[in-house]
């Protein structure tokens, strides 16, 4: 059975291109646009690494991050943050919360999948 | 009282072309004397300046301080900046006599000075907080990863499906279009903010730009009051329109409906009937006209040909309204002294304040002062209390009783061994034995 990915993104085009890559790689990609369906996705989807925008619309990545960890259910699910702005504050913040790796955008794509795949223990 | 007190005493006899053993004579003096004090040899008693000062007909004070008094201040203001070495502050006065045109020049590029520092705080700030900026270079960041993730899937993918490809190549084409809006949006935004500081020389200080086009009116806004044409209203809006910047022409709109609901409430002529009669007492006045206690030192600021001094502050002590009065220096910017009693006041609000404050100076002003705090709860019960404190600044003449010394800003304040001192002064050189 391959491995599962949610990815949590709100901009059209990048889940487009992340899905293909990392489909391409043998990975099952859900997604999710909105930030207020995060954490139900993540129940009913069970992940087994989750790919989180930290601008989105509805509700921050940092707070979905935060109930993440604060469930008993998925306090060591892997989570790979992304933003938009590559400032320290928010590295300090995503690191602070529990992320498991952080990535600023523009990323590479090379760079998304070796981290999915270093998550999962691949 | 300056080193140059004499000097000023022959300048204005010798304007008037009066002869000094005349002038003597009307004072009481010995024309040899008077001829001593107006070389500077001798110091002036207070009643000998009081009694020059009618005869030559000005002010004792314009005889004390001088003219050059507010530039003097402004200079120690300068001199407050300095590092390295540092001026002779002890020597302003000379500085001034001496050389008034370079004084001006200096005080004049000190003030430009001032206003650019405060510009660049203010783009700084926007560079950092701008919501606009950062959604701006977020739209930006967001379309070129979007870019560069799917042009590296089209480059490096041999074996792509084509409908993948044609889905790709239109996304592309969007994300296109999507990124040169995004840059279009930053470019008129930069632009926009480049231009600030052309456009609006006091970015920073529309309170400033405010005050300086009432004191030009003379603190008259009559179009205001009760009776006013709607056409003199609209007049004194256009004209207030026509500030520099647009910060300052916001701030005088809102000061304009605030001054409008005031006059509305406590009607100019009734008030100075009042005051006549009771005295500038606020909270009686407000008894009686039902109108808010802060609204009548509002009001009071506006009084046609009134000698006094308003200063208001909200809760974080910051002033937000002046109205100047001689011999009580208000600082440009920055914090004020923190005993003034409307400090005091914002402590202990709906408790009247009253006492004599005398204002630092080579000759020293001594004030009667009111103060008073005031909340408001403009959100109701659920909302924040938002403090409001006015002080009122009463002149007066006698300088017999007890009064509490008070400065400006610690950083051009000379008093010594003050409790309230926050930093050093530059100008600790004129000393406490004058107060």
């Amino acid at each position: 059975m391959s491995k599962h990915v949610l990815l949590i993104e709100d901009e059209p085009n990048i889940i487009e291109a992340i899905r293909f890559i990392l489909m391409r790689d043998g990975w099952t990609v859900s997604t999710q646009a909105d930030g207020t369906g995060a954490e139900a996705a993540i129940r009913d989807g069970r992940p087994d690494v989750v790919i989180l925008d930290v601008m989105l619309p509805g509700r921050s990545g940092f707070e979905i991050l935060a109930a993440i960890r604060a469930d008993a259910a998925t306090v060591a699910l892997p989570v790979l943050m992304l933003t938009a702005k590559g400032q320290g504050r928010d590295r300090a913040e995503a690191e602070r919360i529990g992320a498991s790796r952080f990535m600023s955008k523009p990323f590479s794509n090379s760079d998304i999948l070796a981290a999915v795949r270093e998550l999962a223990g691949l | 009282m300056t080193a140059l007190t004499g000097s000023r005493v022959r300048e204005r006899r010798l304007l008037l072309a009066l002869r000094q053993a005349d002038v003597a004579r009307a004072a009481g003096i010995s024309a040899s004397y008077l001829n001593l004090i107006e070389h500077n040899r001798r110091r002036i008693g207070d009643a000998v300046l009081a009694r020059l000062a009618t005869v030559l007909g000005v002010e004792a004070a314009a005889l004390a301080e001088g003219a050059e008094g507010a530039l003097a201040d402004d200079l120690r203001d300068a001199a407050g900046a300095a590092t390295g070495v540092l001026p002779e502050t002890e020597r302003i006065e000379d500085f001034v006599a001496r050389y008034p045109g370079w004084a001006e020049l200096l005080v004049a590029q000190h003030r430009r000075l001032g206003r650019l520092e405060r510009s660049v705080a203010a783009f700084s700030d926007r560079m950092t907080h701008d919501p606009h900026l950062s959604a701006a270079l977020h739209e930006v960041l967001s379309v070129v990863s979007a870019v560069r993730a799917t042009a590296a899937i089209l480059a490096e993918s041999e074996d792509i499906a084509p409908e993948w490809r044609a889905r790709f190549h239109a996304n592309l084409h969007g994300d296109a279009e999507r990124l040169a809006a995004g840059a279009q949006t930053l470019v008129a935004y930069l632009d926009a903010a480049g231009g600030t500081e052309a456009e609006e020389p006091g970015l920073a200080a529309p309170q400033e730009e405010l005050e300086a086009w009432l004191a030009a009116r003379h603190w008259k806004v009559d179009a205001l009051e009760l009776g006013a044409t709607a056409e003199a209203r609209a007049g004194l809006l256009a004209e207030a329109g026509g500030l520099a910047s647009g910060a300052g022409r916001a701030f005088a709109r809102d000061w304009l409906a605030q001054a409008g609901r005031d006059a509305e409430a406590l009607p100019m002529a009734k008030l100075e009937a009042s005051v006549a009669e009771l005295g500038p007492d606020p909270v009686r006045l407000a008894q009686r006209f039902g109108a808010d206690v802060i609204a009548v030192f509002r009001r009071l600021a506006l009084m046609p040909g009134a000698r006094l001094g308003v200063v208001i502050c909200d809760a974080s002590g910051t002033i937000t309204f002046r109205k100047p009065v001689e011999g009580f220096a208000l600082p440009r910017f920055g914090a004020a002294c923190p005993l003034w009693p409307l400090y005091t006041a914002l402590g202990r609000p709906m408790t009247p304040v009253q006492g004599q404050v005398e204002m630092w100076g080579r000759s020293p002003r001594r004030f009667r002062v009111l103060a008073f705090c005031q909340p408001r709860l403009p959100e109701g019960f659920g909302g924040p209390q938002l403090s409001e404190a006015a002080m009122l600044l009463l002149p007066l003449d006698d300088r017999t009783g007890q009064a509490q010394a008070v400065g400006t800003s610690c950083r051009i304040c000379p008093l010594v061994g003050c409790a309230a001192r926050r930093e050093p002064s530059i100008v600790t050189d004129i000393g406490a034995g004058a107060i």
